[in-house]
């Protein structure tokens, strides 16, 4: 047996622990994702989504517990480039144009100039931005610049993608589109997903496994499996998708009960 | 077309101030105007204020008789003065630079170094440029002896490293958090953050830190030049011609234009150099 993609076991955040304006953002987080699993996270503002990601990703430590990712520690995984990430502003380099924005990983990695443009390229043409390549990404809109994010993310054919709200300021078509494409990059090259949204559909959608959690502590509340098989264009209208969103609604309703029965 | 509209600012703008000057010639009190013994406004008479055509005139004549041309005798004075600017800039830009990696590097730096940093541009130049040229009279380079030049260098790089230091720190730090955590995601450690991010983001910050530290380098030359009494540069060459004033009032304004054309080589020079580096093929399909 491989090691899992990502594993999370009693795992604990507290940002400035024992100074002013302590927050205890996660508490006793336990999460096993398997290879080529998709999982959406979803919560309510504020419940340590973007945390939780960030210790996956090794830009924060746990102050308690381990984060493993592909049987790793997250510092040894980063090290090697184990994942890739896309945050919810595209965070492109002004600089460069979106060709060599889409090159960054790959120049790191010490990967030949020859070699690098082509993958770029084939990464825009699957994002469908071919044509953009020598463009700057303030010609770009803001939804083509998350594209851009995302092929960036793609480029290094990372084993994990970890994605916060990449699509959160898009319009719901291109939003649509976007999703499926996604899907389909990560069905072919079998990439293990952590994707992080506010959206109930399009986290049921995406998702193998929906992971919902609650604020104040953060925690993991329920976890949701969805069953739609292949996503295809009459996934969004099956009863199948609508029994998913009724169920991740009534795990985030529990959570919102908790919240109300705090107060 | 940016380029036509500032050529176009730029001679309006001259073109603006010689009318001023000339204008106030004609209307303006040749003795001053004085309110309750303070000067006001400046005298307009010939010998304080020449007609602009008059000082260009006097660029062609013999700087003594029977002397070059003045404006051999300036230009010949400005490329000396150059050098020591040209120096005084690189090592002044190249500590500034520096100090700015160093300051972003590590907070204490910052927080220990900016005070004097800023300190140490409220030191008078009058005061400093006798001891900086003191302290190198006794200095030696291995086998070279320190030079007067050398000393005039320094004064200019005290002046051209305040806003690169300044400049580039701000430029370095202002990367948005969210590209930092790329770049660590990237296993990318410091020095190629520093390489492929906080540099390239620094342009906007130290391009302009970069102009002003042009112009800072020619004050500083010209300052260091007269208070260290070094021959045959254009600072020597205002006080010369100063002296002069009484009889022959255009001379020193052909020192002084020389000054600020020097001043406005070196700015464009950094204008060139930031169109070269930071050029981006705009391309509209
Ligand atoms: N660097 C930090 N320092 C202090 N507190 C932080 C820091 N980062 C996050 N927090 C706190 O941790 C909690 C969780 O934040 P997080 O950003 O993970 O929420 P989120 O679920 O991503 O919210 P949203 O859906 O709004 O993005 C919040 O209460 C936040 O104030
Ligand atoms: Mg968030």
């Amino acid at each position: 047996m491989t090691a899992p993609a990502v594993e999370l076991t009693g795992v604990n955040k507290i940002f400035n622990q024992g100074r002013p304006g302590e927050v205890t953002a996660l508490t006793g987080v336990d999460l096993t994702i398997a290879r080529g699993e998709f999982i959406a996270l979803i919560g309510p503002s504020g419940c340590g989504k973007s945390t939780l990601l960030r210790l996956v990703a090794d830009l924060i430590a746990p102050s308690s517990g381990t984060v493993t990712v592909a049987g790793k520690p997250a510092r040894k995984a980063r090290l090697d480039q184990e994942y890739g990430i896309a945050f919810q502003q595209a965070g492109l380099f002004e600089w460069r144009t979106v060709r060599r924005n889409v090159e960054l990983p790959l120049e790191l990695r010490g990967q030949g100039r020859r070699e690098r443009r082509a993958r770029a390229e084939e990464m825009l043409e699957l994002v469908g931005l071919a044509d953009f390549a020598r463009h700057y990404p303030a010609q770009l809109s803001g939804g083509m610049q998350q594209r851009v994010a995302i092929a960036r993310a793609l480029a290094v054919h990372p084993p994990l993608l970890l994605m916060d709200e990449p699509f959160g300021a898009l319009d719901e078509m291109t939003r649509e589109r976007l999703q499926d494409e996604l899907l389909r990059i990560c069905g072919t090259t079998g990439t293990s997903t952590i994707f992080v949204t506010h959206s109930i559909p399009e986290a049921v959608y995406l998702a193998d496994r929906v992971v919902v959690m609650s604020p104040r502590p953060g925690r993991i509340t329920g976890i949701v499996p969805i069953d739609l098989g292949e996503r295809t264009e009459t996934t969004r209208q099956s009863p199948g998708f609508f029994t998913g969103i009724t169920k991740v609604r009534a795990a985030l309703r529990g959570t919102e009960a908790a919240v109300g029965a705090e107060r | 077309m940016r380029m036509i509209r500032t050529t176009l600012a730029a001679g309006l703008g001259l073109v603006a101030g010689v009318a001023l000057w000339e204008g106030y010639k004609a209307v303006g009190d040749p003795q001053g105007t004085e309110i309750l013994g303070v000067r006001l406004l400046p005298r307009a008479s010939d010998a304080a204020m020449p007609h602009v055509l008059d000082i260009l005139e006097r660029f062609g004549r013999a700087e003594l008789t029977g002397g070059d041309p003045i404006w051999t005798v300036v230009l010949a004075a400005c490329l000396f003065t150059l050098r020591n600017v040209a120096v005084g800039f690189a090592a002044g830009g190249l500590v500034g630079l520096l100090l700015a990696v160093l300051m972003q590097r590590f907070r204490l730096a910052e927080r220990g170094l900016l005070p004097y940093v800023i300190l140490s541009q409220t030191v008078p130049l009058i005061a400093l440029a006798p001891v900086i040229a003191g302290w190198g009279g006794r200095l030696q380079l291995g086998a070279y002896p320190w030079q007067p030049w050398m000393s005039v260098s320094v004064i200019a790089a005290y002046l051209a490293f305040f806003p690169v230091a300044v400049g580039a720190l701000r430029g370095l730090q202002s990367p948005a958090p969210i590209a930092e955590e790329l770049m660590r995601s990237y296993a990318a450690g410091w020095w190629r953050t520093l390489w492929k991010l906080r540099l390239p983001a620094s342009t906007p910050y130290l391009f302009p830190a970069l102009r002003l530290a042009g112009a800072s380098a020619v004050v500083g030359a010209v300052v260091g030049e007269i208070s260290t009494g070094t021959r045959g540069g254009i600072g020597r060459l205002i006080i010369e011609y100063s002296r002069e004033a009484t009889s022959d009032p255009a001379k020193v304004y052909t020192a002084m234009i020389g000054a600020a054309l020097l001043g406005l080589a070196v700015a464009g020079v950094v204008a060139l150099a930031e169109l070269l580096l930071t050029r981006r093929t705009v391309v509209t399909s």
